[in-house]
């Protein structure tokens, strides 16, 4: 049974495109057959981090008002036959973006796909609202700061009361927390929030922390999830989340500082 | 079974007191009653009340004011509080007999009745920033954390069985004698009966600390669980 994971936040700039993208690469590299929706009309970014910009011709709004069709809009990934990209317009806006037409794109998407994954804007309007409307799972992308905690608070309340499952009384969303860009190093100087502090604020489970990067930036450069790149630390985070979200167990990796050795000292982090 | 030929019915029925026909103001009074009122006055009912009214003892008498009234489109139809010898007279002049009634004050309307108590309302889940719940005429119950931004209105008492991050204010009808409780007071504002304070103003040695807050002296205290 297909499923659709929004990725969201409330709060933007946390890392819910750099999300999306390792989560639908992620899940496609374990065989299972994804596609991942920008929900963020008007400023679309993933087809960016997906790298397939140059392959655009139709998009979200255009299946939506019937002008195109599923097929002449999805992109195929060149690194994964099971991932999928469906880009949105950059053109149009998000009042573009019709209830109706959005459950019957997903409707049909659910017939050949094994996770359909939302990303999300920003915000908690109209844009957003409907990209969490139609979802049975949500990962909550949060950065260890204050205001990122304030709103990720609002948008789980959001959730907790306006998706479809909480309007017909169906079983509530399985909401996840993924913390991202986390230092531990900052962590333990008592500059950054802890792992605890936001689990006690926020009272969900936690999926994933995904220590801050450099790999990140190279990844969007690059226009490749960075959960492609093993080599690096939030790539490999990505990798234990997906486990995870599968159902697996996996430890917390990259939550202790490091311990510096010598030539480490000299040359700074990797 | 034989059915009742007669059958009984309350009607309410303008009172005028027998004095007032000999008061001259009364007519002109009257016209202006209903000339604000027309159809309200029309062949409505009245009683003479005859009460300390010794000298209408004439059927004559009962036959003129009968006509004074009918002028103003009234009916007069009986008499009450009349002796004996009154009431004879006033059936020859055809008008009935009735029961005395006491005078009825205006009443105050009926107060309303206090409402059934309700249960006090419950909330087992986190309130996350953003929601507002309003337990009207009724205590707030919360048995989880109440996030900052989040905002918790009751008519009644609030308790939160878990940390205060957010706004509470009870009494929020006016009940003064509402109080809040907590588990860990870190409140961004508290409030009874719209005197509040804000985050700023909680003794900074309560903070982190089961309390209770009352209004006594029309002032907000704190004070450990």
């Amino acid at each position: 049974m297909a499923k659709v994971v929004v990725v969201t936040s409330g709060k933007g700039g946390v890392g819910k495109t750099t999300t999306s993208a390792a989560f639908a690469a992620g899940l496609a590299l374990r065989g299972h057959k994804t596609v991942v929706i920008d929900f963020d009309v008007g400023l679309r970014n993933l087809d960016l981090i997906m790298g397939c910009e140059r392959r655009v011709v139709f998009d979200f709004i255009n299946v939506i008002n019937g002008d195109a069709n599923l097929n002449q809009a999805l992109i195929k990934d060149k690194r994964n036959d099971n991932l999928f990209i469906f880009p949105t317009s950059q053109t149009r806006d998000k009042d573009a973006l019709k209830r109706d037409g959005v459950e019957r794109v997903l409707e049909e998407l659910k017939k050949t796909f094994d996770y359909i994954i939302c990303d999300s804007p920003a915000g908690i309007e109209h844009g957003a609202i409907t990209a969490l409307y139609f979802a049975d799972s949500a990962i909550i992308v949060t950065n260890p700061e204050v205001s990122s905690v304030r709103d990720s608070d609002r948008i789980i309340g959001i959730l907790s009361s306006r998706s479809r499952r909480a309007e017909r009384n169906e079983p509530p969303v399985d909401i996840h927390l993924l913390l991202t860009r986390y230092d531990a190093d900052r962590v333990a100087k008592g500059e950054m929030l802890a792992i605890d502090d936001v689990k006690e604020i926020l009272s969900i489970p936690i999926l994933g922390v995904i220590p801050e990067s450099e790999s990140v930036l190279r990844a969007s450069n690059t226009g490749t999830p960075v959960v492609f790149d093993t080599e690096s630390p939030a790539g490999r985070a990505y990798t234990d989340a997906v486990a995870r979200f599968l159902g697996e167990q996996r430890e917390m990796r990259f939550v202790t500082p490091e311990r510096r050795g010598f030539f480490r000292l000299l040359f700074g982090r990797a | 079974m034989v059915t009742n030929l007669v059958q009984g019915a309350l009607f309410t029925v303008m009172v005028v007191r027998a004095g007032m026909l000999r008061d001259p103001s009364f007519e002109h009074e009257l016209a202006r009653q209903i000339e604000r009122s027309p159809r309200f006055f029309r062949n409505a009912p009245v009683v003479l009340d005859l009460k300390g009214q010794g000298e209408f003892a004439r059927a004559e008498e009962f036959a003129a004011a009968r006509q004074l009234l009918r002028q103003y489109t009234l009916s007069l139809v009986g008499v009450q509080n009349g002796s004996p010898a009154q009431i004879d007279a006033a059936s020859a002049a055809e008008l009935a007999s009735f029961a005395p009634t006491a005078a009825q004050p205006s009443r105050a309307p009926p107060e309303a009745a206090a409402p059934a108590a309700q249960p006090a309302r419950l909330v087992t889940q986190p309130v996350r920033s953003g929601t507002q719940i309003y337990a009207r005429g009724t205590d707030l119950i919360v048995t989880a954390a109440v996030s900052p931004g989040a905002e918790l209105i009751a008519d009644g008492n609030i308790h939160v069985y878990g940390a205060l991050r957010g706004r509470a204010l009870a009494g929020a009808s006016g009940d003064v004698g509402a109080r809040i409780f907590c588990s860990r007071l870190e409140a961004e504002l508290v409030s009874i009966a719209g005197r509040y304070l804000v985050s700023d103003q909680l003794p900074a040695e309560e903070r982190g600390f089961p309390v209770q807050i009352a209004l006594v002296d029309d002032r907000l205290t704190i004070t450990r669980n």
